[in-house]
């Protein structure tokens, strides 16, 4: 099978400042990929811009999703490709129930229709509802969480678990967690781990951006790349991460010369 | 019929006072056959609207966002306003070739038997261009004694009891030139009352609609729910023709006995040719609970001034606004929540979602008298504007002279915000999908406090049609 999410040569930059400079990745469903890299080396630009944010700015290079060029498009049409990514920090949309705005999200992204078309039809409640209340159960998460306004009140841990419940009822094919285990105690992150992988198999391709290996010991990577000024400089299997583990990222700004922040 | 002209001193031009003439005001009474008082009353009101300047050219702090500003730097951003306005355009009455006052053809769908047969209203009242086109009331609320019926024939069956309440405790003929243009040419309208201890659970329907061009509507509802009553009230005013100008001069009394529970809401959805101005005053008797549900989302200009007065200890009023602006719109609301009595509570919260060009003003004040003891009183006012040309104006205000109260007032206005369009749309959503949602979830504070699904669907398909335009 060939790669879902292919990124060649990418260059994008904020605001004139170059950030990510020339970054070359493939993932594919099945596969668990870790992109590590200290702050301030690129990571949630990446993550950002390959999900369409307008406000970071692709100068040069390709992204395509099985096989079709996405930077044109706008971000609920590469959500409707297959494309997720679980943010570091989700929005609060007040007044937006969670159980509305996921059985909108799940009807808009399963459309027939899901090149560019938009759907007015939603999917039968009850048969949303069951999706719902199963998925909710399997992950762990009090049914109430459905009622609640969209991340409105969450605490850090709640935010990443409805990141995690979106994953979960949006079925993508590649998604990208952002700094997931961020701003999360160690029993949160266990959760949240043990949440994601639970979904992962051979239909979910995961690209885990993060800066520290936590999360690493819930969801294990088959590929670790390490992010350095916004090129991948060196990549490999769990053994790096682990090096990342016991020396940090010293050794690895050492050899590319590359000055601490 | 003779056109007349006053000479304002305070202002450079005239106002032409056009159709809005005593000959007309004589003829309603006559043609309507009307007790000696309420003719009185008529030509009293229309003294005082002889002698009081439009409030919009000797505005004050409540009207001059809405009036056409000589001064400051207001009017030049208010494109829109009432200078447009020409009250010699719009016909307070129409009459038949022999002088009889003139029924339009009925547009509403008969349904009023229909929807009180099947209880989807317990009482249906339908005004149209000024004149009942519609009525019915179930039988058991006959049976309990409930009185629901248009004010003109209320003159005639309960003269007495239309004199002490109409515009004697609520609104006042007296206090700008529209109260008086209303007193001097009202038609329509309703009077509910609510007998003691009478417990309404079905809704009561009116529904309030221009047909003809250029007519004027001044409805007057009047509703009266006695100690322990129960009711609620849906009006809903509405354009029979897209284009039709109009203009509607309206006014609502309340009176809310002791422990009574009422909740009115108002459905405004005049067309954009129609000038709208209306002023609703509620009395609150000790104990008791009114919810006002106020849907502001039709006409060219609109002026509402809505008073809130806790006249008893002890009660409690709820003052719920959704407005929605487009095009070029302007809609300007006055809120008074005034506390009479201790232990009071008010609380007010009012969302306005703005589109195109259009404007909206919401100024509120809480006034608490030394009376007030123990007041808690609450306002807030929410705008999100969805384009960078359309204007909210936001003035929330406080006059406390009791010592021990709780007041408090909140204001926003603020654009949609990118990063929940961005968080909503990788979700899959289209751009106009987050945006209704975002706008949905910037109403449902107070959608989510009004009781009635049929108004919350209403407003809901409102908020959707105006969106998708």
């Amino acid at each position: 099978m060939s790669n879902n999410l292919v990124i060649d040569n990418l260059h994008i930059s904020v605001e004139g400042q170059p950030i990510i400079k020339g970054l070359n990745l493939a993932v594919k469903q099945g596969e668990i990929h870790a992109l590590m890299g200290p702050n301030g080396s690129g990571k949630s630009t990446l993550a950002n811009a390959l999900m369409g944010h307008p406000f970071y700015e692709v100068d040069s290079g390709e992204v395509t999703f099985d096989g079709e060029d996405i930077l044109g498009l706008e971000p609920n049409e590469r959500a409707r490709l297959g494309l997720f990514l679980a943010f570091q920090y989700p929005t609060a949309v007040p007044g937006v129930s969670m159980a509305n705005f996921l059985r909108m999200a799940v009807s808009a992204v399963r459309a027939e229709n899901s090149n560019g078309g938009e759907t007015t039809e939603l999917i039968p409640m009850r048969e949303f509802r069951r999706e719902l209340r199963d998925k909710m159960k399997r992950l762990g998460i009090d049914e109430s969480f459905a009622r609640r306004y969209l991340n409105d009140g969450f605490s850090g841990g709640e935010k990443k678990r409805a990141e995690v419940l979106q994953l979960a009822m949006l079925e993508p094919k590649i998604a990208i967690l952002d700094e997931t285990d961020s701003g999360l105690d160690i029993d949160a992150v266990r959760i949240v781990g043990e949440s994601v992988s639970q979904l992962i198999g051979s239909e979910l391709g995961v690209l885990i951006i993060t800066h520290y290996p936590r999360l690493l010991n819930y969801i294990r990577p088959e590929f670790v790349h390490i992010l350095l000024d916004g090129k991948i400089v060196e990549s490999g299997g769990w053994e790096l991460a682990q090096l990342l583990e016991d020396e940090g990222y010293d050794p690895i700004r050492e050899k590319y010369g590359i000055a601490p922040l | 019929m003779e056109a007349e002209f006053i000479k304002n001193p305070l202002c450079a031009y005239e106002v032409h006072k056009g159709n809005f003439s005593r000959e007309f005001v004589e003829k309603i009474s006559s043609e309507q056959d009307e007790p000696q008082w309420m003719r009185s009353l008529r030509l009293d009101a229309y003294k005082r609207y002889q002698s009081l300047p439009m409030p919009h050219i000797t505005p004050d702090d409540v009207w001059r966002r809405t009036a056409a500003m000589c001064t400051q730097d207001y009017w030049r951003r208010t494109a829109r306003n009432m200078r447009g306005l020409k009250l010699e355009k719009y016909q307070p009455v129409a009459l038949t070739p022999n002088g009889k006052l003139m029924q339009s053809d009925p547009v509403l769908p008969n349904t009023s038997a229909a929807q009180v047969q099947s209880n989807e209203a317990s009482g249906v009242i339908a005004v149209q261009d000024g004149r009942v086109v519609e009525h019915a009331l179930s039988k058991e609320l006959v049976r309990k004694g409930v009185y629901f019926a248009d004010i003109n024939t209320a003159l005639q069956e309960r003269s007495d009891f239309v004199r002490s309440y109409f515009m004697t405790k609520a609104v006042r003929i007296d206090w700008n030139s529209f109260d008086a243009l209303h007193g001097a040419f009202w038609q329509g309208g309703f009077l509910l009352h609510v007998p003691k201890g009478v417990v309404v659970e079905i809704p009561m329907h009116v529904f309030i609609a221009l047909s003809e061009a250029n007519r004027a509507d001044l409805a007057h509802s009047i509703i009266v729910a006695d100690d322990s009553s129960q009711i609620t009230i849906v009006e809903e005013q509405l354009s029979a023709d897209v284009a039709a100008p109009g203009l509607h001069c309206g006014a609502v009394e309340i009176f809310v006995g002791r422990n009574a529970q009422v909740n009115y809401a108002q459905i405004q959805r005049w067309n954009h040719q129609v000038w709208n101005f209306s002023s609703q005053r509620a009395i609150v008797d000790r104990d008791a609970e009114f919810r006002w549900i106020t849907g502001a989302l039709g006409s060219r200009l609109s002026k509402l001034n809505q008073v809130s007065v806790l006249e008893g200890a002890g009660c409690r009023v709820d003052m719920l606004g959704l407005t929605f602006t487009h095009a070029r719109q302007h809609i300007d609301i006055h809120t008074y929540q005034e506390h009479k009595a201790n232990h009071t509570t008010s609380d007010l919260l009012y969302k306005s979602v703005l589109k195109n060009q259009s404007q909206s003003v919401w100024s509120g004040m809480i006034y608490v008298h030394p009376e007030g003891q123990h007041t808690d009183a609450y306002q807030k006012n929410d705008n999100l504007v969805l384009n960078k040309r359309a204007h909210a104006d936001t003035l929330p205000g406080l006059e406390i002279n009791a010592n021990e109260v709780r007041c408090t007032h909140g204001a926003t206005a603020g654009s949609i915000d990118k990063e929940q369009v961005f968080y909503l749309m990788s979700r899959g959503l289209s751009y106009d999908q987050a945006e209704k949602m975002i706008v949905a979830g910037f109403f449902e504070p107070a959608m989510g406090r009004i009781p009635l699904v049929s108004v919350r669907k209403q407003l809901q398909q409102s908020v959707t049609d105006k969106l998708a335009i």
